[in-house]
């Protein structure tokens, strides 16, 4: 008898993403400038990267304990307070995970039940929806807006709010607006989510590259929100880590025991040489952070400059290491836009529809590449804005 | 100023409107910090990197190591002064070590250089001997790598 594969019906239903489709079009061409990109150019620092030689040379190659190992939770519960004001007890409120996307991964699996609601902010990172689809439950789509700074409003919430919401995916610094929400704006989140049963997720994984005057205020620092919400955050933006798949969630007691549960059996413990080199960061990276901010937010100011220039509009983002300008005045649709960007001038950006509908008629240009590719890029695509104008 | 300092080290062909841009200054304050750095001999001046090998001729370099027998009340000054007014000098620096000054030259062939030394280096009253090194490949100048390879990304596009 012939083998019959019968797929997960849920992982069926989950429609490949756009960026997939546009990545075809982009290997085709070699000389390709790519701000598409959605991770750090700087190399992790020699001293941390240095901390994982010396635990592979000591020979720390075995499992971590379930949870991580205790020095590292210790540094994160002491790097939460330090930085956000967040208390977590290393022993019961933190758990190290395989990059914050486990950690996202294991709040869905052990939070959701088939037909729960999960609400989504968007445009935003394009793992949230299809995940919440993997987890047997239903996403539901909060569109933030340029004219508001891509912030969530409570009204916006207030008004999708159901007997049958369980969870809101609150991204902020955001992938890919690089908008912010500040203590006020989670103030009046919060009012709203207080009188509900709903927990949050806050996605906070960019939360060290954020440009405006004050530095990120988390959710869980709010009064009344830390019993209700889950900080999803790792290496992997703030200290150039992304290979090392190193990242963690903090939360109540119940929910982090809950969410170990899982992870023993999935995963059994996030990458031991890692952990080591995570507990080398939090000690002496402070000064990393602020030298790859710094450079980050010089490349910001200059392309905002460039696209504004170009007659574009283009909200001033406030965090991450993205823009995300309005294509809509050029009369092309976002993928349009892209795919002929990158096959008459070989710049390749995300079209702004695969980070929701609602980021149709906007393009992500990522700023994690050296100025001088930034400059060409933008030179590049003031031509290809000017000749289009030209054409209509 | 110091940020001024070095997006100019990094590329001294920045206008000041974009360096302004970059910083998130005005230009008028950022063209004042630049006049105030050269005024102040800060800023020394702006050169070129070249890569010789793409050029029809191609200049001989060599550091010359000199041991140096310093003057008593002016230490190894006055020697630096005499050997730094030679046209072919392109460095000089005091070192800590076996030598001196090292001190770096550019001539148009081998015999140029080596004249140089024995004629107009090696004459001069305080320098006690000198060993001459010669460049046989520039790889890097100022940061800046000089030959064609392009380093190329090593990110691979996940999402």
């Amino acid at each position: 008898m012939e083998p019959k594969v019968i797929f997960n019906h849920h992982l069926k239903n989950v429609k490949p993403s756009v960026v997939g489709k546009f990545l075809e079009i982009a290997n085709e061409y070699k000389e390709i400038i790519s701000l598409s990109v959605g991770e750090p150019d700087f190399q992790t620092p020699w001293h941390i990267r240095q901390a994982g030689i010396e635990a592979l040379e000591q020979g720390k190659t075995f499992y971590s304990p379930v949870r991580g190992l205790l020095a590292l939770r210790q540094e994160i519960s002491e790097y939460m307070a330090k930085r956000f004001n967040t208390l977590y007890q290393p022993k019961t409120e933190i758990l190290a995970t395989v990059g914050s996307s486990e950690a996202i991964e294991m709040a869905y699996r052990t939070l959701l039940n088939p037909g729960d609601e999960v609400l989504i902010v968007q445009p935003s990172y394009l793992v949230y929806e299809p995940m919440v689809y993997m987890a047997g439950a239903i996403p539901v789509i909060i569109e933030t807006f340029e004219k508001d700074g891509f912030r969530l409003k409570p009204e916006q919430l207030k008004e999708k709010i159901t007997s049958k919401s369980r969870l809101l995916i609150l991204p902020y610094p955001c992938n890919p607006t690089g908008a912010i929400m500040e203590k006020e704006d989670l103030e009046s989140i919060a009012e709203v989510i207080r009188e509900t049963d709903m927990l949050v997720l806050s996605d906070e994984i960019y939360a060290e590259l954020n440009y405006s005057d004050i530095s990120h205020v988390s959710i869980a620092s709010i009064e009344g929100m830390r019993e209700r919400t889950i900080v999803t955050s790792g290496f992997s933006k703030a200290f150039a880590m992304t290979g090392w798949r190193i990242g963690y969630a903090c939360a109540p007691e119940e929910i982090i025991s809950a969410m170990t549960k899982y992870h023993q059996y999935a995963i059994m413990c996030a990458p031991t040489i890692s952990q080591f080199a995570g507990i080398e960061a939090l000690k002496n990276g402070a000064g990393d952070i602020v030298a790859m901010r710094n450079e980050y937010n010089m490349r910001r100011r200059y392309i905002v400059d460039r696209l504004l220039k170009m007659g574009l509009s283009c909200y001033e983002p406030k965090g991450a290491f993205y823009v995300f300008p309005n294509i809509s005045s050029t009369g092309l649709n976002s993928e349009d836009f892209c795919e002929k960007l990158l096959k008459q001038k070989q710049v390749a950006v995300i079209p702004g529809n695969a980070f929701g509908e609602c980021g149709e008629g906007f393009v992500r240009i990522s700023y994690s590449f050296s100025l001088k590719h930034i400059i060409e890029a933008m030179n590049r695509m003031e031509e290809f804005i000017q000749e289009l104008s030209r054409e209509n | 100023m110091e940020e001024v300092l070095k997006l100019l080290m990094q590329n001294a062909r920045l206008t000041h409107s974009e360096i302004a841009v970059l910083l998130g200054k005005e230009e008028r304050e950022v063209a004042k910090i630049v006049e105030k750095l050269e005024e102040d001999g800060v800023i020394k001046g702006y050169q070129a990197i070249i890569n010789y090998e793409k050029l029809p001729h191609i200049p001989v370099f060599a550091l010359i190591e000199c041991k140096v027998m310093p003057k008593a009340e002016y230490g190894f000054q006055e020697i630096a002064d005499r050997v730094m007014a030679l046209d072919e000098v392109e460095s000089v620096y005091l070192m800590a070590g076996n030598y001196d000054l090292a001190v770096f030259v550019k001539g148009n062939t081998m015999q140029e250089v080596a004249n140089f030394v024995a004629k107009r280096l090696s004459t001069l009253e305080s320098i006690l001997s000198t060993s001459t090194r010669f460049v046989l490949q520039r790889y890097k100048q100022n940061g800046i790598i000089l030959g064609e390879k392009e380093i190329s990304d090593p990110r691979n596009m996940v999402l």
